[in-house]
């Protein structure tokens, strides 16, 4: 029913991967490249981690590795290179990401497959390692999670499963790193060919051997060992193209190109037909056949001791679904989060501040000791380092607070949960509900949402998913958010201060939701006309999250990932606005010339020249706005010291704001175009200048048109 | 015993199922064969949604939802008997 609209059609990104990985392994004899693969959220990117030392993140929600991801380790003074490939439940390709899954273990070459599976789920997860198996013979079952299996009450019979499959089976907690040695063995094994797999064959009934028998023989000569003719086989006769376009891609053979392939495939066909089995019948009849293979393999093998496993985690979701508690509980632990951010990051803010104008004093002398110009000093002193400054002190705080608790959340699977409550709304505006878990993404990163985007299948939502993921403030706009309501609806209301703001806080992003569902809805009616496609979700257990990697990695790598934006962003911007507060054209500064030029328009959406050219200056990085406004309203002249929020509201205050202006501004930062990065994203997603242009468009007039409301209702109503 | 048919949107939540016939075509059909939604699957719907749709079910050890369109297409005969 989905248009495609010319897009994702080869799914570029992931495909290019595939083609870069291919030549390495050819050219480099040494390299031994392992695949790892597996259903969503069996810890295959924990395992990826954990083997690799590498830091890719992982989180409790199916769909969270969107794209591959490589490293290396080494064993028995050997290198083997690791592929982490986009989980899947299947490999029969019915998406992008499992077509490249599958591409990779049929043309990627791999050594060794790695098929990572759920031990407290095992019997769905024994669907893909038949799947595989059916594949490539070099394969290790990795059964993980073995640690909390066991904590369950469950037991899995690995030796036996080893004995079934024919391959060799390694039983592992990759958080704890139990295990890895042996994994790291059977890989090796594999590789040096001292254990010879003899995968399980899965016995289809015999209509469908039979016509396996007719096609694979021709299959087999043409093919050679380049791919298992039988599992080639099944998918011819079933109809499945992709693969047929996937060989002409990767290995230039054309299979339906040969006359006798043809023949034999119209052969098995007719014959199939005789027994009223047509390519869907065949179909359900494969499928039906590893899933109950799998079910009869998991009974022998897997075993629940005591109650049902999942009691604890559906008596928790009974409460976080609920229709009574479900979403006040979501507001309440966003709304907390908030809170604890807006307190804690009270005080870092004000000693880096402290400490940074103290290191401008002590720099400002420095360049009047060493006789530099003042036009100098100015622009690296107040125009580049107190920028800086300014986005360090102010905007760092609080982000680095909120996302670990964010990703807390997120390790511990309560996302799943937000998609699960809030879908039916998503269902209305005939948008997918895993766009909740965009948003999400996108409360730390646009262009991390925007990439997120890839766990919705069809092309149609995905898109609209894209385009509105900015409405969802990101960590750059964040701190804009925490300051401006600190300063203008918490700063008159004494001791409740901070849960003021975090409920304000709250309810801007309740209402950018709102604004996302409308936007959604109306692109549904107009641009991206369709209805809503499937939808299947799955919760995942709920799992303990390593928290101390978390806060580390968090802190880490979020405080380095700012710290570089601003001196890669912040700083030049801090140049610029400090020149053009210092050049005159007619007797008024470049700056002047700017707002004023822009003001007519600012005023009409409540805002002001100044904010306005902060918001374009800001097109790079959400995190200067603030500042940008800071260093134009303190070039005026009056350089007063800004070391506490009660300072920042003066300076506001003094240049005319309102609390009108204050909502203008934030309602602007939630509403407005997405940065660069962002941008630059969707174009590489959508593959569109046309879509990055309304990914452009859309949220800016949403951005004008909101604006304009509060302000000319807030001066009908005589508010200000 | 033949039991009643009854679509899977309508099956009340704490109760089990066993899946006799999939209406789903083309790709939704095998994505939910691919999760191991095949006849004779034992279902049981197990969360609801605060507004009521989609409901969450137990299948083959994992929880999955479905919005009550796609859980439609999904026919199963109530077996009564809890996990």
């Amino acid at each position: 029913m989905d248009m495609s609209y010319g897009l994702f059609s080869d799914h570029s990104a992931e495909q290019g991967i595939i083609q870069r990985i291919l030549p390495t392994q050819m050219t480099s004899v040494d390299n031994n490249v392992v695949a790892l693969v597996g259903n969503p959220n069996t810890g295959k990117s924990t395992l990826f981690n954990a083997l690799t030392g590498l830091n890719q993140h992982t989180g409790n929600w199916p769909g969270k590795t969107v794209t591959s991801a490589f490293g290396r380790y080494m064993h028995n003074g050997k290198s083997f290179f690791l592929v982490d490939l986009p989980g899947s439940y299947s490999l029969l390709a019915n998406s992008p990401e499992e077509e490249v899954a599958r591409d990779f273990i049929c043309f990627g070459r791999p050594r060794v497959a790695v098929i990572v599976a759920d031990a407290t789920c095992l019997e769905r997860n024994l669907n893909l390692i038949l799947q595989v198996l059916e594949m490539i013979p070099q394969a290790v079952v990795c059964v993980n999670l073995m640690d909390e299996a066991r904590r369950n009450h469950i037991s899995v019979r690995l030796d036996k499963l080893s004995q079934i499959l024919g391959v060799p089976v390694v039983g592992t907690s990759a958080s704890s790193g139990q295990g890895l040695t042996e994994l790291k063995q059977a890989v090796d094994d594999l590789v040096c060919g001292r254990l010879i797999p003899e995968p399980i064959r899965i016995q289809y009934d015999s209509a469908i051997e039979e016509a396996i028998a007719i096609v694979e023989p021709a299959i087999k000569i043409m093919m050679g060992r380049s791919i298992d003719s039988r599992w080639l086989a099944l998918r011819i006769l079933e109809g499945d193209d992709t693969i047929i376009a996937a060989l002409r891609k990767f290995t230039s053979l054309d299979v339906m190109g040969s006359e006798e392939i043809r023949d034999r495939v119209e052969q098995a066909k007719k014959k199939l037909a005789q027994q009223q089995i047509f390519e869907n019948d065949l179909r359900d009849r494969i499928v039906f056949t590893i899933v109950n293979s799998a079910e009869r393999i998991s009974r022998e093998v897997w075993q629940h001791n005591g109650d049902w496993r999942k009691r604890a985690d559906r008596k928790i979701d009974e409460v976080l679904t609920s229709r009574l508690f479900g979403i006040p509980a979501m507001l309440l632990l966003l709304g907390a989060a908030l809170w604890i951010s807006i307190v804690g990051a009270n005080y870092p803010s004000k000693m880096l501040a402290n400490i940074f104008f103290w290191l401008e004093k002590r720099l400002s002398a420095l360049f009047i000791l060493a006789g530099a110009p003042d036009w100098l000093r100015g622009a690296l002193v107040e125009g580049l380092y107190r920028t800086l400054a300014w986005v360090v002190s102010v905007m760092l705080p609080p982000m680095a607070i909120f996302f670990p608790m964010f990703t807390l959340l997120e390790d511990l699977g309560y996302l799943p949960r937000v998609a699960f409550n809030l879908d039916y709304y998503f269902k209305k505006a005939r948008a997918h509900g895993k766009q909740a878990l965009t948003m999400c993404m996108g409360l730390g990163c646009n262009a991390v949402g925007v990439t997120a985007c890839r766990i919705i299948d069809s092309p149609r939502e995905r898109l609209i998913g894209i385009i509105t993921n900015n409405y969802m403030p990101c960590n750059g706009r964040f701190p804009t958010l925490i300051a401006l309501s600190a300063v203008f609806v918490a700063g008159r209301a004494g001791g409740m201060q901070p849960i003021l703001a975090a409920v304000t806080v709250l309810g801007l992003i309740v209402f950018s939701i709102v604004v996302t569902l409308v936007a959604s809805k109306i692109l549904s009616c107009t641009i991206l006309k369709g209805l809503p496609s499937s939808f299947a979700l799955e919760l995942p257990p709920y799992r303990k999250p390593q928290i101390g990697r978390i806060l580390i990695r968090s802190l880490l790598d979020r405080s380095l990932f700012v710290l570089l934006r601003a001196v890669t962003v912040a700083a030049p911007a801090g140049l610029i606005i400090w020149f053009m507060a210092n050049v005159s054209i007619f007797h008024t500064t470049l700056l002047n010339h700017c707002a004023g030029f822009l003001d007519p328009f600012a005023r009409l959406m409540g805002l002001d020249g100044y904010i306005l050219l902060a918001f374009l200056l800001g097109f790079p990085a959400n995190e200067i706005v603030i500042p940008v406004v800071i260093m134009s309203y303190m070039s005026g002249g009056a350089i007063i010291e800004l070391d506490s929020l009660q300072a920042l509201r003066w300076l506001l205050e003094g240049h005319g704001w309102t609390w009108v202006t204050a909502l203008c501004t934030m309602l602007f930062s939630l509403n407005h175009f997405p940065c660069g990065t962002t941008l630059l994203t969707i174009h590489k997603e959508t593959g569109s200048w046309k879509w990055t242009l309304i990914s452009f468009i859309v949220p800016t007039i949403t951005g004008i048109v909101v604006c304009s409301v509060v302000v000319q209702a807030a001066r009908l109503l005589r508010l200000v | 015993m033949e039991r009643l048919a009854i679509p899977l949107n309508i099956l009340p939540v704490g109760c089990v199922g066993r899946i006799k016939e999939i209406r789903a075509e083309g790709n939704v059909r095998r994505r939910m064969m691919d999760l191991g939604l095949v006849p004779g699957t034992e279902i049981e719907a197990v969360l609801r949604s605060p507004s009521g749709d989609p409901t969450a079910y137990h299948i083959r050890g994992a929880v999955i939802a479905f919005r009550s369109e796609e859980a439609s297409k999904i026919l199963v005969e109530m077996t009564g008997k809890l996990w």
